[in-house]
């Protein structure tokens, strides 16, 4: 990654990496501006990491768990009680436990990728996957409030209770705004903007050290400890993002279906 | 290899907007998205629910059982308190009993010391009224005789006729006894 965003060496004048670095040429076939890329390889890897550990953590099903069926139980546990039953609760949370539970480990494995070594590369720098999985629970959301409610589940959900009649033309057009246009947008954007600038500050640290080493200047090249120190920071402060990302965008998700289901109590 | 990436970049003439997402990246998320979701509804929620529940169950099932050993633990208990109060009342009724025999065997032997002693003074004041009797009866005859006797030497064989003699004797103590009645009086 660093190799690839060096500046240019020759001349004095850094060039800093930018929002076209992100694109990295395709595997398949090699190199080539368009094809099988690197996220497209990790996203599919990450299916393959969580499916296989949590079906060799259940697999066994001891009352007395072993390390790792009590590894994949914390971690079931968690989305399962922490997120699912806290927010939606009563009898229903279970069915929405695959749900979120997949959402939940999906994005933290793909985010994560940007905090390994060599991998460095958090899949969903690159939007379209963000725009995926918020579009899913979008249908998600309405769909069990349309089914829950009807079609008066718009209304529901758009027209708040208790509100005098004089001020609901200005509350409507914002509810319908803020719940059904925004909504989706901010929800993929959020996780997609943190992983972006999280990955452009790495390439940015990076090309900027490789970039001071280079000079002729003793104190210059002094710097780069600065800077590495600097990423070192930014890169402690990453991983903590990803892993909130993750548990961000689940939360909301929950809080979301929960909304649809008891849209006529709130 | 950087001016690959450079050339490629510049290439791609609208690729500016990192909003504009790849379609195929998107069809590879959707996809593997899915996939994943199936495996979890299909295998591991159902898989990772059931140990839960079969653990609950485990858990709720000790319980039950270790509460039915409770019970039946202080069940005996109570039927242990209760044999040992049972057991205390009985040792108190017996030495109770125990008392009231005593008294009623002390009271007994009372009465029949006091009974025995009350028969043999009275045997005793039997044989001393009839040893006296016996005394009086030979005091009597030997009195007389010895009177007699003694009489018969003082005033010589006159006195040897029974008969006379008899007489004299008998109104001798006869003049006695009235004497020592008065006396007595």
């Amino acid at each position: 990654m660093i190799a690839l965003a060096l500046p240019a060496q020759d001349s004095g004048t850094f060039t800093p990496p930018g929002i076209d670095e992100m694109h990295l040429p395709a595997i398949l076939p090699w190199g080539a501006h368009e094809g099988f890329s690197k996220q497209m390889l990790l996203v599919i890897l990450s299916v393959v990491i969580i499916a296989t550990f949590f079906i060799l953590a259940a697999r066994k099903q001891q009352l007395v768990p072993g390390k790792l069926q009590f590894a994949g139980e914390m971690a079931y546990g968690f989305v399962r009680n922490s997120i699912a039953k806290d927010i939606i609760g009563g009898r229903d949370f279970i069915k929405y436990v695959p749900l979120l539970f997949s959402l939940f480990f999906f994005i933290l494995v793909n985010n994560i990728y940007g905090a390994i070594p060599y991998i460095q590369l958090p899949s969903f720098s690159h939007v379209g996957g963000a725009y995926v999985l918020a579009a899913i629970v979008y249908v998600t959301w309405i769909g069990i409030g349309l089914k829950k409610n009807g079609i008066k589940y718009f209304k529901l959900a758009t027209v708040p209770s208790g509100v005098p009649w004089y001020i609901l033309p200005i509350v409507v057009p914002i509810e319908i705004i803020s719940n059904f246009l925004v909504r989706p947008v901010t929800h993929s954007l959020r996780l997609f903007a943190t992983m972006l600038a999280g990955h452009l500050i790495v390439m940015l640290a990076g090309s900027g050290i490789e970039f001071l080493v280079m000079q002729e200047n003793v104190l210059l090249k002094g710097a780069s400890v600065l800077v590495l120190v600097g990423a070192v920071a930014m890169y402690m402060l990453e991983a903590l993002i990803m892993a909130l990302q993750a548990y961000v965008f689940t939360l909301l998700t929950a809080i979301y279906i929960e909304g649809a289901l008891h849209a006529d109590s709130h | 290899m950087n001016q690959l990436i450079i050339s490629a970049a510049t290439e791609g003439e609208e690729s500016a907007s990192p909003l504009t997402p790849n379609v195929w990246e998107m069809g590879v998320v959707l996809v593997g998205f899915a996939v994943l979701l199936f495996i979890v509804v299909k295998f591991v929620v159902p898989m990772f629910e059931k140990t839960f529940a079969e653990r609950a169950e485990a858990i709720e099932g000790g319980i039950a059982k270790a509460e039915k050993a409770q019970a039946e633990a202080s069940a005996a208990l109570e039927e242990y308190k209760q044999q040992l109060t049972d057991a205390r009342a009985e040792a108190n009724r017996i030495r109770e009993e125990a008392r009231a025999e005593g008294a009623q065997i002390l009271a007994d032997l009372k009465a029949k010391a006091a009974a025995e002693s009350a028969r043999i003074t009275e045997q005793a004041h039997a044989q001393i009224e009839s040893e006296r009797q016996a005394a009086v009866v030979a005091l009597r005859s030997e009195v007389g005789t010895l009177a007699t006797t003694l009489a018969g030497r003082i005033v010589g064989e006159a006195l040897t006729d029974d008969e006379r003699s008899a007489r004299v004797v008998d109104r001798f103590l006869a003049d006695l006894e009235s004497q020592n009645a008065g006396a007595a009086k």
